[in-house]
Order: C-alpha cells, then sequence, then structure tokens
C-alpha cells in the first residue's frame, strides 16, 4: 500500500513539474542575460531590470498591450452582453422554432475559423473603402468576428437553466420591464456564470493570433501575440528580451484567473450539470 | 451577426472553391481546385500530419486527463488543490507565448538535449525542431501540454457528479481499482468523453498556432498543417484566394464526419 501511494505521489509531482517547468524557466530567464539562458542556467540573475530597458527600447510592447487589453476588453463587454441576452432568451421565452434556430447556431461551432478566414478577409477588404474606421488594419475588425460565438450562447443557455423562474415572474408582478428583469435580476444573480464567461473570452481574446495576425498590418495596431511571434521569429534573438516580453504577455490573463478561480469552476460546473 | 460572420463566408467560401487565380482576380473554373487537391504534394502533407496528430495526440492526452482527473478526485489525497491547479496551470497560456518557449526548449542547443545529455540518455543532441520524425514529437508534447490540464477539469467537474455508492458497490463486488476506472469512471463520463474527443479532433483540425511558431511548418512541410496551408496560400505565396477556399472546405467536411463518426461510435 504504502509503495502504491509513493508512486502516485511521485507521478503526480512529477506530472506538476512538467506543467509548472515551463513557467518557472521563463521567470527565471527573464532576470538572466541572453548567454546565460542558452547555456541553461536555472538560477535567478540580475539581468532583470537591463532586459526591461531593452524590451522598450527595442520594441514597441507598450502599444501591443494596449491594442491587446482593448481589444480584449471590448470583446469581452460586447460578447457576454450577446451571448447573455441570446442564452437568456433562448431559455426562457417560448417562441416557436427556437430550437431549430439554436441547432442551426451551434452548428457554427464545428465551422473552423482558416475556412471563413479568406471570405472574411476580402469582406473586410471590400467594406475598407466606405468605413475605414471599420476595414483592414483596424482593431474593430479584429474585434467585431468575435462579439457573437454560439460556444458563449450555449454555454449561458445552459445555465440559466439553474435560474429560478419565480424570480421572474415576481419582477413582472413588481412591474419590471423584461430588460429590467434581464439587467435587475438575472445579471446580479449570475455573477459566477458571468466571471467565468469573461474569464474565457477575455483570455481567448488576449491569446488570439490567426485573425489578427492576417487582418492586421501597421506596426502600431499590432497585438501582443504578434510582437510575441516576431521576437520568436528574429534571427539572433535576445532570449532574455523574449522570456521578458513572454511574462509581460501571460501576466494579465494569468492574474485574472487566479483572481477569479473561485467563480470560474463554479460557473463551469453549471454548464457540466446542465 | 453569426449569419454574417460566420454562415455567409461559409457560403462565399463555397463560391470561391470554384475559382482560381491571382489576389482579387479570379475566375471560374468548375471542380478544378478540388481535382488539383489530389496532385498537391504540400496538401498530401498536411493532411497526413494532421492526421498523425490526431490519432497519436488526442487520445495520448484524452487518457492522460482522465486518469489524472481519477486520481485528482479521490478525497483522501493531500495536496490535491496544489497537484489541482499545477496541471490546469498550461491552460492559461497564449498559445504563441508557450510556442516560443517550447521552440527555445527543443533547440538543438537547448534545456531538454542539455538535460538528456546530463543524464546519459542520449549522447548527442536530439534535432527536436530540424528533423522531420522529432518535428512532429514536439508538437506532439507541446500540445498534450498544453491541453492535458484544460480537459482534465471537464472531467474533474463531472466525476464529482458521479454517486459515490456506485464505486462502494463495485468495490463490494471486488473490483480493484483499475477496474473500477475501465468498468464505473469511463462508462460513467461516456457523454463528457465525447465532448471533449470531438472539441480536441476540431482543435486538432485546426491547429496553426503552434506550428506557425514552432516549426513554421518545418522542416520541408513535414511538420505543416491544412491551416498553416491555408494561410501560406492566402498570405505567404501568391494569393490565390480560390485554392485555400477549397483546402479550407477539406477541413470542414473532415470536421462533420469526424463528428457523426464520434457520434455513431458512442452510440447515442
Amino acid at each position: 500500500m504504502k509503495v502504491k501511494k509513493f508512486f502516485l505521489y511521485l507521478f503526480l509531482t512529477v506530472v506538476s513539474f512538467i506543467s509548472i517547468f515551463p513557467f518557472l524557466w521563463m521567470v527565471i530567464s527573464m532576470t538572466n542575460k541572453s548567454v546565460e539562458i542558452t547555456k541553461g542556467r536555472l538560477l535567478p540573475g540580475n539581468y532583470l531590470i537591463e532586459n526591461l530597458k531593452n524590451l522598450f527600447a527595442s520594441y514597441d510592447i507598450a502599444t501591443a498591450l494596449w491594442n491587446s487589453f482593448i481589444v480584449a476588453f471590448v470583446t469581452t463587454i460586447l460578447a457576454i452582453l450577446v451571448a447573455s441576452l441570446a442564452g437568456y432568451g433562448f431559455e426562457i421565452h417560448r417562441s416557436r422554432g427556437k430550437n431549430i434556430v439554436f441547432n442551426i447556431l451551434l452548428l457554427s461551432l464545428m465551422i473552423p475559423f482558416a475556412s471563413i478566414m479568406i471570405p472574411l478577409y476580402r469582406m473586410f477588404g471590400k467594406i475598407t473603402p466606405y468605413a475605414p474606421a471599420i476595414g483592414i488594419d483596424t482593431l474593430a475588425a479584429v474585434i467585431l468576428p468575435s462579439i457573437t460565438t454560439a460556444f458563449l450562447i450555449f454555454f449561458f443557455r445552459q445555465n440559466t437553466k439553474m435560474f429560478s423562474k419565480e424570480l421572474i415572474e415576481a419582477g413582472r408582478i413588481d412591474g419590471l420591464s423584461e430588460l429590467g428583469i434581464f439587467f435587475r435580476i438575472f445579471i446580479p444573480s449570475m455573477k459566477n456564470t458571468y466571471a467565468a464567461a469573461a474569464i474565457i473570452t477575455f483570455m481567448t481574446s488576449w491569446n488570439n493570433y490567426m485573425w489578427p495576425l492576417v487582418i492586421l498590418q501597421s506596426t502600431e495596431k499590432k497585438t501582443i501575440p504578434l510582437l510575441i511571434s516576431n521576437l520568436g521569429a528574429a534571427y539572433a534573438p535576445d532570449y532574455g528580451v523574449i522570456y521578458t516580453a513572454i511574462v509581460i504577455a501571460t501576466l494579465p490573463t494569468a492574474l485574472i484567473f487566479f483572481l477569479l478561480q473561485k467563480h470560474f469552476v463554479a460557473g463551469m460546473m453549471g454548464s457540466v450539470k446542465g | 451577426m453569426i449569419c454574417i460572420f460566420y454562415f455567409y463566408p461559409m457560403i462565399q467560401a463555397l463560391i470561391l472553391s470554384f475559382q482560381s487565380g491571382m489576389g482579387n482576380n479570379l475566375q471560374y473554373v468548375g471542380f478544378d481546385n478540388y481535382f488539383r487537391l489530389f496532385k498537391d504534394p504540400t496538401f498530401i502533407s498536411a493532411l497526413k500530419n494532421t492526421f498523425i496528430y490526431l490519432i497519436f495526440q488526442v487520445p495520448i492526452m484524452l487518457f492522460l486527463a482522465l486518469v489524472l482527473a481519477t486520481l485528482l478526485n479521490s478525497p483522501n489525497l493531500k495536496f490535491r488543490g496544489f497537484f489541482r491547479t499545477a496541471i490546469f496551470l498550461p491552460a492559461v497560456t497564449s498559445l504563441v507565448a508557450y510556442s516560443v518557449i517550447f521552440k527555445y526548449l527543443f533547440a538543438t542547443d537547448g534545456l531538454i538535449n542539455q538535460f538528456l545529455m546530463m543524464i546519459h540518455l542520449v549522447h548527442e543532441p536530439i534535432n527536436w525542431i530540424t528533423h522531420p520524425f522529432w518535428a512532429k514529437v514536439t508538437i506532439i508534447i507541446a500540445i498534450t501540454w498544453r491541453w492535458t490540464g484544460y480537459n482534465m477539469v471537464f472531467y474533474l467537474a463531472s466525476l464529482q457528479n458521479i454517486d459515490k455508492s456506485i464505486y462502494e458497490a463495485a468495490k463490494i463486488d471486488g473490483a480493484s481499482p483499475i477496474q473500477q476506472f475501465f468498468l464505473v469512471t469511463i462508462p460513467m463520463l461516456k457523454p463528457i468523453i465525447l465532448f471533449t474527443t470531438i472539441t480536441s479532433t476540431i482543435g486538432t483540425l485546426q491547429l496553426f498556432d503552434e506550428v506557425m511558431n514552432i516549426t513554421y511548418g518545418g522542416p520541408g512541410n513535414a511538420t505543416i498543417t491544412i491551416s498553416q496551408y491555408i494561410y501560406n496560400l492566402s498570405f505567404e505565396y501568391t494569393p490565390d484566394f480560390g485554392y485555400a477556399a477549397t483546402v479550407s472546405y477539406v477541413i470542414l467536411i473532415l470536421i462533420v464526419i469526424l463528428s457523426i463518426i464520434q457520434f455513431k461510435v458512442s452510440g447515442d
């Protein structure tokens, strides 16, 4: 029995170590010189300030962070608002053909992004002369296609099933409008669901790579994954600077995740149970 | 909105797939693009690579996730919270960021090789990124690292919904932990296993960020995926949107076929 236990813990420790190691490695490397990193130095050094200085001097990482933040923030707010209204509507209101529409919606989950990327790109290309503000090479063009996702609507619909219908009745009797019920009763009582959805959307959007790569062209519009990818492709890379950039790019999503972890788990449970 | 950004482009892509030409000068060519697929070596390697990832990576990852979830679900395990968080951690990283880290870890003079040589497992460094076979292995290791914890969370969540008395009954009937795993856990989790299989299949068929940033599809298209080929056809080579759209329909058709098979196999 004891031997078995030992192997169980050994196995879990090894798997955990493998999972954590790349994080340790990037944080350690952030404080070392490029040469030492190639030598495989595993101890923290005192090169952090230097790496930070070099990073901010050679690359416009501040702009990239700002662009990513705008994209992720706006996408999250709009996507959640649209998806929760839709999910709520699908679950609460009875109308004919509702399930057919919902099933068609779910089909879009199967559409790979790569297969709609070219028509989307051409679509934005066509509207660029008429509406340059939302055309190619704008952050708006990055945001627009990710506002509506069938996954989020599905997620909200599943979670709405747990929402008590009596509360809606009570709201109606108290004379609240349908939107009033939604904003005053539904949103406050579904905090966990909103938190989980917000984490997922913010992370996906912050880390989105393929579509920004296609639609953004000028350097000052680039988001953080594009910048990291560029750094990684450099011919003579300064590893210290690259790892510093990667840590900075990972921090926001990691922080958000850890701060909201409890809500996240609670919110996910709701969607699995349904 | 879904119509504008998903279904309308799908129809556009279908129309495009019957056209050919450079950039925006497109003409109808009928099924020419579809015939071209069969004679296109890059497309065939992209298709082959994607299937290799699918056949090896998805089962390994899901099985590992299931085993880990079962182990971490046992209530008398110490440091449960720590193990769970640690194993889920990779799912928080951006695909591009972790790809770049893996590219350096697996470089010929990278840390993995230094370690393997230190423990005398290999005598000379493995060319992880530049050897056709090892490059595929690297990609598979990378995706497994990133997504195992993510899938584990789904299993953990549904394991908590299984009634404990079923396990007690199995124990009384004399089932060993391993028998319990195969005879109780797996059948009980069937719906969620189906769900993770389908999402992982769809994810693998769309694989892009990792190959783009770790191997750039190389060496000599040994790791290229369908998504990256579509990207290359449209934005790297002389743009041929029509042919790229044809290739993109192949992914869609594959996803539909594989999802149907998975539904049928699971018997729901």
